[in-house]
């Protein structure tokens, strides 16, 4: 019966999606819909294929086929996010790689940025997320994941999410609002997915068989609560037409500019900062066999995260429209984020004390460990570049560039491996990985290119700043634009090839994932006694 | 929008994010919490290949 009910409702989606196809508005809608017609298709088949079969025995133990889903997804998102990344990269330095001529101007620069931030932040980012709080929130809840299928409901959902993104980026349909320039009807599908997100999770904290709620899922959890509710208000639009992608902001001037970074920044604070740290939390002590630092600091700067973060947003709108008081506002609190930021990196780091000998044997914990020491630094960059004196020199420069990107790097993408490497081996009940040798290669090139990277930008930020702001004896601007674009050639360059380091190094990580994973060389499989459950 | 905001920033919801923040500090260092952190910092330590539940038949 069941099966029966899913297959009318993917029938019905399939017949709804073919007649947006017929009256679409624009291309990038028509696409979309297509995307829909295939997707629920597949699922219609299969269900129909179900229809008659016995019920399946309840599962039991930890559901940890969607996690190796995950694991799988993260890593090849994260492969083509970079790729994208090192392409645009190559194309602010040779303009004539926007093939122009050749694509009609479909992979300018300007269509391909959205595609790698969305891809590294959301696709990587967000499927590291959604893994890694799925199996973390089984093991120190001591309980199987709450709801069933719903977790793969999440996981499909949300690839099905990536992909529309991506297409329409590409078509030329965008809100034009950074990190969330997917359309009205791609945010309303994001908007259903992440609420079966919340009570996947939420669910399984509120069934758990241990008496207290860990550090790393107080994280999870305020990260998942937390866009939810950014998300649906930075996107709260009107769309010209139901058969169109275009729509109109309900927000207008300086309030949409604010909405838009309260929610941007916000993005940074609990996507990539809170869900991240729940990684941290769990993983390091995890890999390092230790317990956290301490836990009363973990509480502390948890709330402080939390009751901080919120009000930062203005000082992306430092010398602009915003009232004074508001960019003030926002630049006090950013300054005063330091301290939770660094209370957290502190209390990952010392989570090493007594254990720092294992950095000698250890790459995956290396990984680790760097990840938080650019933890450090780039939440000690971004209060100061916050500061109004220096923001009217950093901004809108390639410095703020390099900055994201040693957070994006050196941290979240770090972070993520570190987790990838403890985890496959778990997932697919292997003794350890495929090669630590290889790790190490992947440590030191994505770490060298991370250098490349932030260093170039500096340098190229701060040049461009200061041409900028040159004046003659006559209050004359001495520089055009284009000068500045010459003078940093060799700095994009250097940046590019930064990038590429990075790739390399995830491309060896993806290959020694995948010998671990068909237990190849040293990654025999586990003696006995650990049955993986079969999904 | 703005007036709702203004008139919360200005008055009593300041206050109680304020201290309930407070509230919060004073709570996780409140006595007699050693006991509960400690099994809450060694929890990600222990053994994570089978869920409780189904471990007697096995090990």
């Amino acid at each position: 019966m069941q099966h029966i009910i899913k297959a009318v409702v993917l029938g019905a989606i399939v017949l709804a999606a073919a007649f947006a196809t017929n009256f679409a508005r624009d291309l990038s809608y028509q696409v979309s819909a297509i995307i829909i017609i295939l997707w629920a298709g597949i699922l219609f088949i299969r269900e129909i294929g179900k229809i008659g079969n016995a019920p399946a025995p309840a599962e039991t133990g930890y559901m940890d086929g969607v996690v190796r889903a995950g694991v799988i997804a993260t890593v090849a998102w994260g492969i083509t996010g970079f790729s994208v990344g090192a392409w645009i990269a190559f194309q602010l330095a040779f303009p004539s790689m926007n093939l122009s001529e050749l694509t009609n101007g479909y992979l300018n620069f300007g269509r391909l940025r959205p595609l790698h931030t969305s891809a590294v932040i959301f696709a990587f980012g967000g499927n590291a997320l959604i893994a890694t709080s799925f199996y973390v929130v089984q093991r120190t809840s001591a309980a199987r994941l709450f709801g069933g299928n719903l977790a793969w409901f999440v996981f499909w959902g949300y690839q099905l999410f990536i992909v529309l993104a991506a297409f329409s980026y590409v078509l030329g349909a965008s809100q034009s609002r950074e990190y969330a320039e997917p359309e009205w009807y791609i945010d309303i599908w994001l908007t259903i997915v992440w609420v079966a997100y919340l009570i996947v999770f939420a669910g399984t904290i509120y069934k758990r068989k241990e008496p207290h709620i860990y550090v790393a899922n107080w994280f999870y959890l305020a990260f998942i609560i937390t866009i939810a509710m950014l998300h649906i208000v930075n996107n709260l639009a009107v769309p010209v037409s139901i058969f169109g992608s275009k729509s109109v902001s309900l927000f207008s001037g300086v309030q949409d500019a604010m909405t838009q970074w309260w929610y941007g920044h916000n993005a940074v604070g609990f996507f990539l900062t809170a869900g991240f740290l729940g990684m941290m939390y769990y993983f390091v002590p995890k890999q390092a066999d230790r317990p956290v630092f301490s836990y009363k600091l973990s509480i502390v700067h948890f709330w402080a995260l939390i009751f901080l973060y919120i009000w930062a947003g203005p000082h992306h709108l430092h010398y602009t429209a915003l009232p004074d008081w508001a960019q003030t506002l926002g630049m006090v609190m950013s300054i005063i984020l330091w301290m939770p930021s660094w209370g957290g990196m502190i209390n990952g780091l010392m989570t090493l004390s007594g254990a720092w000998d294992k950095l000698r044997t250890d790459p995956v914990l290396r990984i680790m460990v760097v990840s938080i020491a650019f933890y450090g630094m780039s939440t000690f960059e971004g209060p100061m570049m916050a500061i109004k004196a220096v923001n009217s020199l950093s901004h809108y420069t390639d410095w703020t560039i390099g900055h994201v990107h040693s957070g994006a790097l050196g941290w979240n993408g770090m972070i993520t491996f570190g987790a990838l490497y403890f985890l496959t081996p778990k997932l697919w009940g292997r003794e350890r990985l495929y090669s630590l040798k290889l790790v190490n290669y992947h440590f030191w090139l994505a770490t060298i290119g991370i250098v490349l990277y932030a260093s170039s930008m500096w340098v190229s930020g701060i040049m461009e700043g200061l041409m900028w702001r040159e004046v003659d004896a006559q209050g004359f601007l001495v520089n055009s634009f284009a000068d500045t674009v010459v003078a940093k050639f060799a700095l994009l360059v250097t940046r590019g090839t930064g990038g590429l380091f990075y790739l390399t190094g995830a491309l060896i990580m993806a290959y020694n994932l995948r010998m671990t994973m068909i237990g190849a060389g040293a990654a025999t499989p586990k003696q006995a006694t650990t049955a993986v459950p079969a999904e | 929008m703005y007036t709702i905001l203004r008139e919360l920033a200005d008055s009593w919801f300041m206050l109680m994010m304020f201290t309930f923040f407070i509230g919060v500090i004073i709570f996780a260092f409140r006595p007699g919490t050693k006991k509960s952190y400690d099994h809450l910092r060694n929890l990600p330590l222990q053994d994570d290949d089978v869920l409780v539940e189904d471990k007697s038949g096995e090990k």
